[in-house]
């Protein structure tokens, strides 16, 4: 039902690196949880509308003025590597 | 056991509104308990207590949820990948019950990112059940349920997204309240199921409940826009019997799966909800049996759009042997997330990948709309809807970590009311021995009913709980 290419693709998407032994695992488990899933594909839903929110909200927006957001040292200091006033990453390219 | 610990937290915010309590000796009370604490409840615990503010909460101190945002201190969602992660802000929900006079007493345990029904999936360690050691609390809100049954915090708060506050609650023998969709803030919470999540009490007994959650909702929060202005107070439930009350059992959530124990303290209750004279009659939620499918495809979905932002490049940990960009990425992720939280990410980014979207996430879509207008029919007939909380007692480590699906069948019963958004209760309602095993475990009954009826749902909760009269001193010892 999904094969390790499949689940490598999916990986990829996800950017998340799997080890060749999550791989194999991984293509058991997701059969295992899809077919439980595809009882869905059982039910005739022609003709209804997809939930888009439980509670009927309307245009939730709030007043557009300016005010203090966190500053910057305080987000900072949480991250991995900083340089300058900014997050510091590794090369895009290799 | 300290007297102190005796109180309910209602009684003890009493005590010291009469000025009988000093709320700083309540609070270094409940610290020593937790600091103490050889459950694994916990994944921080104060060192001391903040100056008291008064309020309506009296001071009586508050365990957290690990998921919430809390400045300063560490909120972690279970996750390697936030480890020893401190924000720079705090949850609007905490800060709100801060104000009102629960301090900040402890961060608990839960299944990372509030993926899992046992807390087996936490990066710092299972949680141990209070009534049994060798057994699980639930989840994934077990460390706030774990605490509040062993009386390690007087209450606490947790998150539901598919029975995360409910299941725990049922196993553990406490309280647990879901709100509606939108009652409370979700700002400060570190997301799963953005859709789903809800923050909500878990407490000792239905007036704690009442209590803390009264001062959660109120006026919507600018910061969440999927939030909601309560319509009107939550009051402290005062029901002394059930006359008048039409509750619907639905036989789709009654049957097959459910452990023969916990059916058998099942229909004792309800047979204690008539003699309290309330009318209990079959109804129909033709679609229930296809929730958890439905839940198991939007759950993942919306999980693996909220947790690409753990990236290692703003906060929590990054992986140090990465070259360029992309393998940092990766091998993050690769390193700071669990198993479970893999398997959530897979299976979501399947369903909303090129070519599944429709067959996937649009049907499940469109059986959350059918879930819903179940619930809605019901609803025209009944009050409530009553149900096992959980379809089994609390199990052993390990029993339903090999098969994803199994553990998975635990929020059976409390995914369908997740779905349509409107709020839950789950009240310790007995005792029942596990399948081949001998000694007694808390059931939880469940008690749903449409948007904003929490003041009902407490207020016939609180009736049944006198009548039920659950006693969970032991585990408190």
């Amino acid at each position: 039902m999904i094969g390790r290419d499949e689940v490598r693709h999916v990986a990829r998407l996800a950017r998340l690196e799997l080890s060749d032994e999550e791989v194999d695992r991984m293509a058991v488990e997701l059969a295992g949880v899809l077919e439980h899933i595809s009882t869905i594909g059982e039910l005739d839903l022609d003709g209804v509308a997809p939930t888009s929110h439980v509670v009927a909200v309307e245009n939730a927006l709030r007043p557009d003025e300016p005010r203090p957001s966190l500053a910057r040292e305080r987000v900072l200091a949480g991250a991995p590597a900083v340089v300058d006033d900014g997050f510091a990453v590794p090369s895009p390219q290799a | 056991m300290s007297e102190l610990v005796r109180l309910s937290a209602a009684q003890a915010a009493a005590a010291v509104g009469a000025g009988e309590l000093d709320p700083l000796a309540l609070f270094e009370a409940y610290r020593a308990r937790a600091a103490a604490d050889q459950l694994n409840a916990f994944t921080w615990v104060a060192e001391g207590a903040p100056e008291p503010v008064g309020g309506p909460l009296g001071g009586v101190p508050l365990a957290v949820k690990d998921l919430f945002c809390t400045e300063g201190v560490p909120s972690q969602s279970g996750s390697r990948i936030l480890e020893g992660y401190r924000p720079p802000y705090t949850a609007t929900v905490v800060e709100r019950l801060a104000r009102a006079g629960a301090p900040l007493l402890a961060k608990t345990n839960q299944d990372e990112f509030a993926m899992g029904s046992s807390t087996e999936n936490s990066a710092f360690g299972p949680v141990r059940n209070p009534w049994d050691h060798g057994r699980v609390p639930g989840g994934s809100s077990g460390g706030s349920a774990a605490a509040v049954a062993a009386g390690l915090a007087p209450w606490a708060l947790g998150t539901d997204t598919g029975g995360s506050i409910r299941q725990p609650a049922a196993l553990c023998g406490i309280v647990g309240l879901k709100p509606t969709y939108g009652a409370v803030s979700r700002y400060g919470m570190i997301a799963f199921a953005s859709s789903l999540d809800q923050a909500g009490p878990l407490a000792r007994d239905v007036t704690d409940a009442a209590l803390l959650y009264s001062q959660m909702v109120g006026e919507r929060d600018p910061c969440d826009s999927t939030s909601l202005t309560f319509p009107g107070p939550i009051e402290l439930p005062q029901r002394a019997d059930l006359r008048g009350l039409r509750l619907g059992v639905p036989a789709e959530l009654t049957g097959e799966g459910i452990e023969p124990g916990v059916l058998e303290v099942f229909e004792a209750a309800i047979q204690l909800a008539r003699s309290l004279g309330a009318t209990v009659e079959p109804c129909a939620l033709p679609h229930a049996p296809h929730a958890l499918a439905a839940y198991y495809v939007l759950a993942p979905a919306e999980a693996s759009s909220n947790l690409a932002r753990f990236d290692g490049v703003r906060y929590g940990y990054r992986a140090s042997d990465a070259d360029d960009l992309l393998a940092m990425y990766t091998r993050t992720r690769h390193d700071g997330f669990g198993a479970e939280v893999k398997r959530r990410i897979m299976l979501g980014t399947y369903a909303l990948s090129s070519g599944y979207y429709d067959a996937y996430y649009g049907r499940a879509q469109r059986v959350r709309t059918k879930i819903a207008e179940d619930f809605a029919a019901a609803f025209e007939r009944f009050d409530f809807i009553v149900t096992p909380t959980a379809p089994g007692v609390a199990f052993e480590f390990g029993a339903k970590t090999a098969d994803p699906f199994a553990m998975y069948l635990n929020d059976f019963c409390t995914v369908p009311m997740s779905l349509a958004g409107i709020p839950a209760i789950s009240i310790p309602c007995g005792l029942a021995p596990p399948p081949g095993g001998e000694r007694p475990l808390p059931v939880g009954l469940q008690l749903a009913g449409p948007p904003f009826s929490e003041n009902g749902l407490l207020a016939a909760s609180f009736a049944l709980e006198a009548a039920l009269a659950f006693d969970g001193s032991a585990v408190r010892a």
